[in-house]
């Protein structure tokens, strides 16, 4: 009987431990899962913000208008109906304010309670009119005609140059500055990480004595727990004044100070993966090659490097994930001008940035929350990839050993 | 003479490893030398605002006068919670891979998932805690949403240290106690789990450490710009350090008088930090001295 309590209980034990063993899997599903559920739905709306309503007269021939044509509108670039396939005619624009220059109070209403009534009139009116007014003044019976804008496409999304996911009266959404602004302050932190973490893990590995050692380590361990917005708080109040001053900017928040400071998070990764890469060079070898009459440099350059060679680029690699995916440093540092990056020192916006100082703003089920979570997609499936490469790299290098 | 050992040749060859060695060490130490430089600008930068008034009140006059309490309560909060949901889960998880699975594709498809969702930046888990926790669950801006997504965000630190502490224990007394009639289970937690803890309880330490600096998972699901009421129950929102220190440097009323305020609570992040390494290490040490003596 006790036995097979003793059995039972085994077994219950198990399970629980199973059980647990399953909750990242099922954490990682469930983060795939919300991310694209949330994020796959800014493609099936359109681009006209948030309750807008844009509107055209009936007789007018252009039937469609892409976000970026409206915004182009708006900024004045566009002016007459023949650049988007309409009539030689000036673009007469719209807003709901300017509703006071046709009508007077009465006529509005008190209340506004005519003034749906009274755009509907003036879009009939006006046969070049281009009305953009709040959908809650459209009135049941229109006499104009509503424009439909296009669905966000992923084409546009990826491609797209401009990030303004707020702006009136078509957001634009396009994230290409946002992922050229990440990759181009992560490459920059991997240029200033890589020659000093390589040189550390070398020291650590091969030249130091013990003592050293036990000092040095503590400190990289260190230098991996301080917190991220620590860093960012440091590098706001000396690396970003420190820069302005250097290079004469105007502003110190660009892309170099998000490097710095990003490069020196990085070092922690790059020093203890490299470094126990070189660990793993077998004893034998670097004897073999010491017995032959090289020295130590020779012998670390010469064997110990190219035999680690797979585990230094898991390093770079790693160190690559590490600053993609940092958010509060970067945000507090690079300036956050969602612009397409041509040099270190102009301020940039990356992913992680966007999402956390857009997120707080953006209304739940719209299209900027939708935006960013598929921002969120994108970052995930980078650093996913960079997880692979790593991988990867790694089989490889067990295969080749075998 | 390929190698070179004419007495020229050598020289030279001596004196290229002597420059490397010394970029090298001059490199290293460096990496050092940037440690000291932010540890050091803001603990003397900080340590003139520690006073007994900036640890127990409040924050006052748009965060430029007063303390950091509800930000050290909220911060406490979220380490308990956060850990009461990922150390169970993590040991638990980490015996698994190490202890119980066999050697099968689901135990390759565990690992797998596991070492992805260490990679899985942190801004991620902030918007999967807002989706999950805040929305679907309705838990709303919480310290429950947030201790959930910070220990999420921590599991993975979890399992790893465990499994390399299992992985540590020479199977010899695995085979040892399980011969001696003893289950798996027995022998996992009579035998293998006491020799295992020292590692496991640093790993642990350190984790409490990077859990309590985290920032971007608690924007979304916890965080609160001002709050100088103490929580009252799992769901309400809280203050945190970290966002704190983010606020006050970054937007507010006025930044500049704001600026001792944050290297006040920079300090505060940072003596944390090191509070945690310098138990881990220590225990470390303690347990190394009590094995060799045994």
């Amino acid at each position: 009987m006790k036995r097979y309590f003793n059995n039972f209980g085994e077994r219950v034990i198990e399970g629980i431990i199973t059980l647990s063993g399953t909750v990242t899997s099922i954490t990682v599903l469930l983060i795939v899962f919300f991310l694209f559920k949330e994020g796959l739905g800014v493609f099936s709306q359109t681009p006209v913000a948030e309750g807008s309503v844009i509107a055209v007269n009936k007789q007018n021939p252009v039937k469609e208008l892409t976000a970026h044509q409206v915004k182009e509108i708006w900024d004045q670039n566009i002016t007459n109906w023949k650049q988007l396939g309409g009539q030689d005619a000036p673009i007469k624009l719209f807003e709901v304010d300017d509703i006071t220059d046709y009508y007077t109070d009465e006529q509005i209403g008190a209340e506004f309670e005519y003034l749906p009534q009274r755009l509907s009139e003036l879009v009939a009116k006006e046969p070049h009119i281009l009305a953009f007014f709040p959908d809650e003044y459209l009135p049941k019976e229109f006499a104009g005609r509503q424009i439909k804008l296009d669905n966000v496409s992923p084409g546009s999304f990826l491609g797209g140059r401009e990030w303004y996911p707020t702006i009136q009266p078509a957001v634009q959404l396009g994230v290409l500055p946002l992922i050229l602004g990440t990759l181009w302050v992560s490459l920059g932190a991997i240029l200033i990480a890589l020659p000093l973490g390589l040189a550390t893990s070398i020291y650590l590995a091969e030249i130091a004595n013990p003592k050293v050692r036990n000092f040095l380590k503590p400190v990289i361990e260190l230098l991996a727990g301080i917190p991220s917005v620590v860093y960012g708080f440091f590098g706001l109040v000396v690396v970003v004044p420190l820069i302005q001053d250097v290079f004469g900017l105007p502003v110190g928040e660009t892309a170099l100070a998000g490097s710095i400071i990003l490069g020196i998070m990085a070092l922690p990764t790059i020093i203890s993966v490299s470094e126990d890469a070189m660990r793993t060079t077998p004893r034998a070898m670097k004897e073999a090659s010491l017995a032959l009459g090289a020295n130590k440099w020779q012998t670390i350059y010469r064997v110990i490097i190219p035999y680690s060679i797979s585990g230094i680029s898991t390093a770079a690699i790693l160190g690559i994930g590490r600053a993609i995916g940092e958010t509060m440093a970067v945000l507090m540092v690079t300036g956050n001008a969602s612009v397409i990056p041509h040099t270190f020192l102009e301020p940039v916006r990356t992913i992680p940035a966007t999402i956390a100082a857009e997120l707080g703003e953006a209304p739940q089920g719209g299209i900027h929350f939708q935006a960013l979570f598929a921002l969120g997609c994108i970052l995930f499936l980078m650093t996913l990839a960079i997880n692979m490469t790593v991988d990867l790299v790694s089989a490889k290098k067990k295969a080749n050993r075998s | 003479m390929s190698f070179g050992n004419t007495p020229s040749a050598h020289r030279k060859k001596r004196l290229t490893q002597n420059i490397a060695f010394f970029i090298f060490r001059l490199l290293s130490f460096s990496v050092v030398a940037i440690l000291v430089v932010i540890l050091g600008f803001i603990l003397v930068r900080g340590i003139s605002v520690i006073s007994w008034e900036f640890l127990s009140e409040a924050p006052r006059e748009g965060m430029t006068e007063g303390g950091i309490f509800p930000a050290i309560v909220g911060t406490l909060c979220l380490v308990v919670g956060s850990m009461l949901f990922a150390f169970p889960i993590g040991i638990l998880s980490g015996i698994y891979i190490n202890e119980y699975a066999k050697d099968s594709w689901f135990k390759r498809f565990v690992k797998l998932m596991t070492n992805n969702l260490a990679g899985i930046p942190s801004i991620v888990f902030g918007l999967f805690g807002m989706a999950l926790f805040v929305h679907q669950f309705g838990f709303g801006d919480s310290i429950l949403a947030g201790s959930l997504t910070l220990g999420l965000l921590a599991l993975p630190v979890v399992i790893r240290t465990t499994e390399e502490a299992l992985k540590a224990i020479d199977n010899s007394f695995r085979i040892g106690s399980l011969a001696l009639g003893a289950t798996k289970w027995q022998t996992t937690r009579r035998v293998v789990l006491p020799m295992a803890f020292p590692n496991i309880i640093t790993g642990l330490i350190l984790s409490i450490g990077r859990v309590s600096g985290e920032t971007a998972p608690i924007l979304f699901t916890v965080a609160a710009y001002f709050l100088p009421k103490l929580p009252s129950s799992v769901f309400d929102q809280v203050m945190a350090l970290p966002y704190h220190l983010y606020v006050i440097s970054t937007s507010g009323t006025n930044i500049e008088a704001s600026r001792a305020m944050a290297y006040g609570t920079a300090f505060v992040l940072i003596v944390i930090v090191l509070l945690a390494n310098l138990l881990a290490n220590w225990l470390r040490r303690y347990f190394g001295k009590k094995v060799k003596m045994n």
